[in-house]
């Protein structure tokens, strides 16, 4: 797990709740040189989605200007209890997911 | 004796040299407000983008451009048929315009998002969005960087 993913573990039906996610990644620009002069090529997160209860609720298109291990915070209302899916896709095949539950009363 | 046009010449040609090589070999990868444009354009397209509405809450000045932190709002009341769809962060100097495109829907409740971005130089943010009308709203803070990121040596 590399993930840290902070969701309020209850709320009220209609409540608008935050939340934050941060995981671990280099983000590596692709336009850094090492000393002697060779272009570090590019491993960055290209893609954000959270899913709530299988619907998208948020999603975000990321690019180099993203800071290393990404944080991303957002809102959205809850209706009824359910589960928070989080996925991050990258370059060289980076793939990597974490969940997080919500109690609605 | 008045100057000739080959002592001119040498004179202007030292003078160009000695006012942009430096800046070229330091940053060859700047966006230019021109990429800018064009990167606003590839979202835009043809419609017209309005002043208002959008808040880009970003420090004035930063001290390490590696990780500045940014919170974007939109004032929108968030219904099933008033809503933003998506906000778009761009830059004025980094190798590359493009931050970050965000995308909501009714179910966000609010519009707003944080991140944390890097900055290669003093310049200036742009944050555009879309709402539900297919309307586009923008908003620019200019950000002063003293140490920048992106383009040092890898140790």
């Amino acid at each position: 797990m590399t993930a840290l993913i902070n969701v309020p573990a209850k709320a009220r039906r209609g409540d608008v709740i935050e939340i934050r996610t941060l995981t671990s990644h280099i983000m590596e620009t692709g336009f850094r040189h090492t000393m002697d002069g060779a272009l570090v090529p590019r491993d960055i997160i290209t893609s954000f989605t959270c899913r709530y209860n299988g619907t998208e609720i948020f999603r975000a298109d990321l690019f180099p200007a993203i800071a290393a291990n990404p944080y991303l915070s957002f809102f959205t209302v809850v209706q009824e209890s359910g589960k928070f899916e989080f996925e991050w896709i990258g370059d060289n095949g980076y793939s990597s997911t974490a969940s997080a539950s919500i109690t609605v009363e | 004796m008045p100057a000739t046009r080959r002592q001119f010449l040498s004179l202007a040609g030292s003078v160009t040299v000695a006012g942009t090589i430096p800046i070229v070999t330091m940053r060859p990868l700047e966006a230019t407000p021109a990429m800018l444009s064009t990167a606003i354009r590839n979202v835009v397209g043809e419609a017209s983008i309005r002043n208002g509405k959008v808040k880009l809450d970003i420090p004035p000045l930063v001290e390490n451009g590696n990780t500045v932190p940014m919170t974007v709002s939109v004032a929108s009341p968030m219904t099933a048929t008033d809503y933003v769809k998506s906000i778009h962060v761009f830059n004025e100097k980094n190798p590359q315009p493009n931050i970050g495109n965000f995308y909501l829907n009714p179910s966000s409740g609010r519009a707003q998002f944080s991140t944390r971005i890097r900055l290669a130089d003093t310049q200036k943010v742009v944050a555009i969005a879309r709402l539900s009308d297919d309307t586009f709203w923008q908003v620019a803070a200019d950000v002063v960087v003293t140490l920048a990121a992106c383009t040092e040596e890898v140790n």
